[in-house]
């Protein structure tokens, strides 16, 4: 099942390469027309797979399920494994539910379709995998496998600088991971086995824990991305086009916190309550330093991926909290960030598509124009601010309450980056929507299609029924947290005597 | 001696004989036809054949448990096999990848395909020396014939400059070799492996036998071009033309590491503490090398020169380990980096416009519109060389990983992982080259063969599932067999 919905997406773009390879040149004009309509179809199949996973999975059950084995490698201790538990079912959800969006959202791409939909695909496979591998190695080749596609993405389709934006993003992103790598070899080493589920029951001794945890850190730190390793995002999402900002931060980004989940907090717990005030104390930083940096900018998608690293420290800091309310509250939150993120980089999208300028400068007064529109980032704006009745508003509190209840201090920092985000948030939303419509280029811009439509109504209704209903997510996460938690506490007083 | 052992013996030295007579035969026949082209038209396919012939006879008609011949001198065992498999193979395909290329050159000659056959035995020898005489024998026979392969294009100032430079440096190397053979016998008072074992296991290390250990690790280290005596691969691989390029890159390095290989572990393998010091030294350095020599080249095969200096380092980390479980990683990292090298230079060779080949990085641009086929078995193969995860390149690289700390190695695996994201900048340059850019050049379609072989290449580089695991499964028992 698991690997059913993995691997759907990859099935999707071998259509797309084989009908390209085996076809003749007049014939490549149909082939670019209907590799939207195929990626759609692959998506949407993959999405409903993804919803019976949902199904199957038992929430009362802390450990993990649907877990499939097929021997690979089988002498080195290595398997191909896949399963999932509560911290993970979701964020495969989250990841079929947005890429169909993407998909549409890319609708208009006219450049070389046919690549650009296997490359989607590809990467499409590769993320799920992350959340379902339950083997190191087969973690790592899809955590790292999905630099290769997103690379092409920014590359190929990106804006200007879009060369730069690629090469860094790879470069750095693989500098963090390789040493991840090495920490896995030698974990291998240790225990016998590259299996999650025994790793997670193996102690290792509190020295090696630090090195490891390390290792696991610098990789993690960059994907999520953490301050000060943050300076690659901003420049990916910029110059990445549309769909390819969208998947960057609703799910490439979570990889990072889903590893701490998955590595760092569960299997070395004496690392991580070594190294707790370090992250809190980078978490602070990055929620007040980049939401200062975020109300400077001119560029709306620059603004928007800081905001991102400014929510994103607020996960870390829900996730070290170690309290139930605040690794819950991290997950909501990256879930919640997840859609409205991804809604608010369509939502630029939409008029990046129209005057093909992300200057905040250039625009104002779009209410007068565009009035559903105005309505609709005006409801993403305040979700992203975390106003209660959205998505936004359930994860903040809940990790900013989780947090409180260890670190008064990182709490209150945390706090005033919540001020901050109304302050950048809302002051873009009155540049770009309200006041008069003095640029004369704006005067014939017309409101949303049904395109657009199709593509905004779902996060819409995702983002209002996670603010009133917030146990639709908790109570599927909660055993496994209990669990981790536990497991951790366990481990600790285990270590301390 | 009396005739069934005889004849045990060379049943073991049979791919050899199959090889060696067929050379000379094939040589005796290109030399009675009239007509050149014709010739090298027919002794191509035959050559391939012999090599496959050989590969088969290596693997079929050798007795399994394999043995020593001819007093120790020889030795047959799963290492010999899976190499010589390998290098047979890795020919037979260097020299179809040739065919073509000598008839659009007007270079067709059948010596080429001879030569390639005897440079196979030299490399077959090698991998079967148990001796420093046939040691000596097989790196002499295969670098001769490579010397003269180097320079097959007289008429070009560039083919003949690499052949002489290839020559004179490959000399030099052979006598630091020998040199060191000599201080060896000197020190040790024997030629065979076996005794040289013995004697290196007993008591104190004398300080001659050490330098002479030195003195071959650097002949050999020239061969498999690592830093610092890779001064002649850039120079050599840009002069040469193609084909023998991507023969240079396959099956030598295949051979001269096994080689060393065998020498480091079997009679000096209880000196590990010696020379794993050196090679450590010179490992790093080649990765160092590689990763920041390759970075500002424009020549794409300058290009896979510092590259291939840079997987050599890579393949010295995982002698340096000193294990059975290094020796089977380097075998499966080697045997991944050719099927990955096969199938770039299979796109190098069709690097051809009506004008003539090109071989500068930037007339790859915008390959992905103009041959998407070739455009995305290069980016394959690129990823792949550079160990990038999906790709069958990562499971050498990760193998190699493995074995080094297992060997309580942990700088070296991390210097690894450091120069290999480095280098990971010039594989992304080739991918930014074809993908990002638009179409400057078209290129003139690569013959069938040479279609057929790069592409299978290039899906074999991205299936891992099948690849990866069966020569994973081959490579792990040859590396387990001799110690």
């Amino acid at each position: 099942m698991l690997s059913a919905v993995t691997f759907a997406p990859l099935a999707g773009a071998l259509v797309i390469i084989l009908f390209k390879m085996f076809s003749r040149a007049e014939d490549s004009a149909f082939i670019e027309k209907n590799a939207r309509g195929v990626a759609l179809l692959t998506t949407l199949v993959t999405f409903a797979l993804s919803i019976m996973v949902l199904i199957q999975f038992d929430p009362q059950n802390p450990g993990f399920q649907m877990v499939e084995y097929v021997p690979w490698f089988t002498e080195l201790g290595m398997g191909y494994r896949m399963g999932v538990d509560g911290l993970s079912v979701l964020f495969v959800l989250l990841t079929a539910f947005l890429m169909p969006i993407a998909i549409l959202a890319s609708w208009k791409v006219e450049k070389r379709v046919a690549d650009y939909m296997i490359a989607f695909l590809l990467l499409e496979t590769l993320m799920i995998g992350v959340f379902c591998a339950l083997d190191i190695v087969l973690f790592y080749i899809f955590f790292e496998g999905g630099l290769i596609p997103m690379f092409l993405i920014i590359g190929v389709w990106g804006g200007a600088n879009r060369v730069y934006a690629a090469f860094k993003f790879f470069l750095y992103t693989l500098l963090g991971s390789v040493l991840m790598l090495v920490a896995m070899v030698f974990m291998y080493l240790q225990a016998g086995t590259t299996n999650i589920e025994v790793l997670l029951a193996t102690p290792f001794a509190a020295e090696v824990q630090t090195w490891l945890w390390l290792a696991f850190f610098a990789s993690f730190a960059v994907k999520m991305p953490m301050w000060p390793v943050h300076t690659w995002l901003p420049d990916a999402h910029v110059e990445a086009p549309t769909a390819g900002s969208v998947i960057l931060a609703s799910v490439l980004l979570k990889m990072g916190g889903y590893g701490f989940l998955r590595f760092s907090i569960p299997m070395f717990p004496d690392a991580t309550a070594y190294f707790t005030p370090l992250v809190f104390t980078l978490s602070v930083i990055a929620i007040i330093y980049t939401s200062l940096v975020a109300f400077r900018q001119t560029d709306i998608k620059k603004l928007i991926a800081y905001s991102s690293i400014a929510h994103m420290g607020l996960v870390t800091m829900g996730l070290f909290a170690l309290t139930e309310l605040g690794v819950q509250g991290a997950i909501f939150q990256m879930l919640s960030h997840g859609i409205v993120a991804g809604a608010l980089f369509l939502a630029v999208g939409v008029i990046y598509d129209r005057m093909h300028t992300r200057e905040i400068a250039f625009y104002g007064g779009l209410v007068h124009r565009m009035p559903v529109y105005a309505a609709i980032l005006a409801l993403f704006s305040l979700a992203n601010i975390g106003l209660p009745g959205t998505s936004g508003f359930v994860g903040e509190i809940m990790a900013m309450i989780g947090t409180f209840q260890v670190s008064t201090w990182a709490a209150a920092g945390a706090a005033i980056g919540v001020i901050l985000s109304a302050v950048y948030m809302l002051t873009a939303y009155r540049n770009l929507v309200l006041g008069d419509l003095t640029n004369p280029k704006l005067a014939e811009i017309n409101d949303m299609n049904i395109r657009e439509w199709a593509i905004f109504m779902p996060l819409i209704i995702v983002t209002l029924v996670l603010g009133f209903f917030s146990t639709l997510i908790t109570d599927v996460t909660a055993a496994s947290v209990e669990q981790l938690l536990s497991n951790y506490q366990a481990a600790l007083a285990a270590s301390a005597q | 001696m009396n005739l069934s052992t005889l004849t045990a013996e060379y049943m073991l030295f049979a791919p050899e004989i199959v090889l060696a007579l067929g050379a000379m035969g094939l040589l005796m026949l290109g030399v009675f036809v009239r007509d050149q082209d014709k010739a090298a038209a027919f002794v191509a396919p035959l050559t391939a054949g012999l090599l496959v012939a050989a590969a088969l006879v290596a693997a079929l008609m050798v007795p399994g448990e394999g043995g020593q011949a001819f007093s120790g001198a020889f030795v047959f065992d799963p290492l010999a096999l899976f190499a010589k498999v390998a290098i047979f193979g890795a020919a037979a395909i260097a020299l179809l990848f040739a065919v073509p290329y000598l008839i659009a050159e007007r270079l067709a000659k059948f010596e080429y395909f001879v030569l390639i056959a005897l440079a196979a035995l030299g490399m077959s020898m090698m991998v079967s020396a148990n001796d420093l005489i046939s040691m000596y024998m097989g790196v002499e026979l295969q670098s001769l014939a490579l010397y003269v392969l180097a320079a097959f294009n007289r008429d070009s100032l560039r083919a003949s400059e690499a052949g002489l430079k290839y020559f004179v440096l490959g000399a030099l190397s052979s006598g630091l070799l020998l040199y060191g053979a000599s201080l060896v016998y000197g020190f040790t008072g024997a030629t065979g492996f076996n005794e040289i074992a013995i004697a290196s296991a007993s008591g104190e290390v004398s300080i001659g036998l050490l330098f002479g250990l030195v003195f071959m690790i650097c002949g050999l280290a020239f061969k498999v071009s690592a830093a610092p005596f890779h001064m002649w691969t850039p120079d050599v691989y840009e002069g040469s033309p193609t084909p023998v390029t991507a023969f240079f890159a396959t099956a030598p390095k295949l051979a001269a590491i096994v080689l060393l290989a065998r020498i480091l572990l079997e009679p000096f393998g209880a000196m590990t503490d010696q020379w794993q010091q050196v090679i450590t030294a010179i490992a790093i350095l080649s990765m160092a090398v590689g990763a920041f020599g390759a970075l500002t080249q424009n020549n794409i095969k300058r290009l896979m020169a510092y590259s291939s200096i840079g997987n050599m380092g890579y393949a010295l980390v995982a002698i340096a380990a000193g294990t059975a479980t290094g020796l089977w990683a380097l075998l499966a990292f080697m045997i991944l980096y050719i099927i990955s090298l096969i199938a770039a230079f299979g796109v190098m060779l069709s690097m051809r416009t009506s004008e003539g080949m090109v071989e500068q990085v930037e007339d790859l641009a915008g390959l992905a519109q103009s041959r998407p086929g070739l455009a995305w078995t290069m980016t394959g193969a690129m990823f792949s060389i550079g160990g990038l995860p999906f790709l069958v390149g990562f499971f050498g690289k990760l193998f190699i990983l493995y074995a080094a700390l297992q060997a309580g190695l942990v700088f070296l695996p991390i210097a690894l992982v450091l120069f290999s994201v480095v280098a990971a900048y010039y594989y992304l340059r080739i991918v930014r080259v074809m993908w990002f850019s638009d179409p400057v050049v078209t290129f003139i379609g690569p013959s069938a063969t040479t279609a057929v072989i790069t592409n299978v290449a290039g899906i074999a580089t991205a299936a891992l599932v099948i690849v990866a695991p069966v020569l994973f499964y081959l490579a792990q028992n040859s590396g387990f067999g001799p110690l």
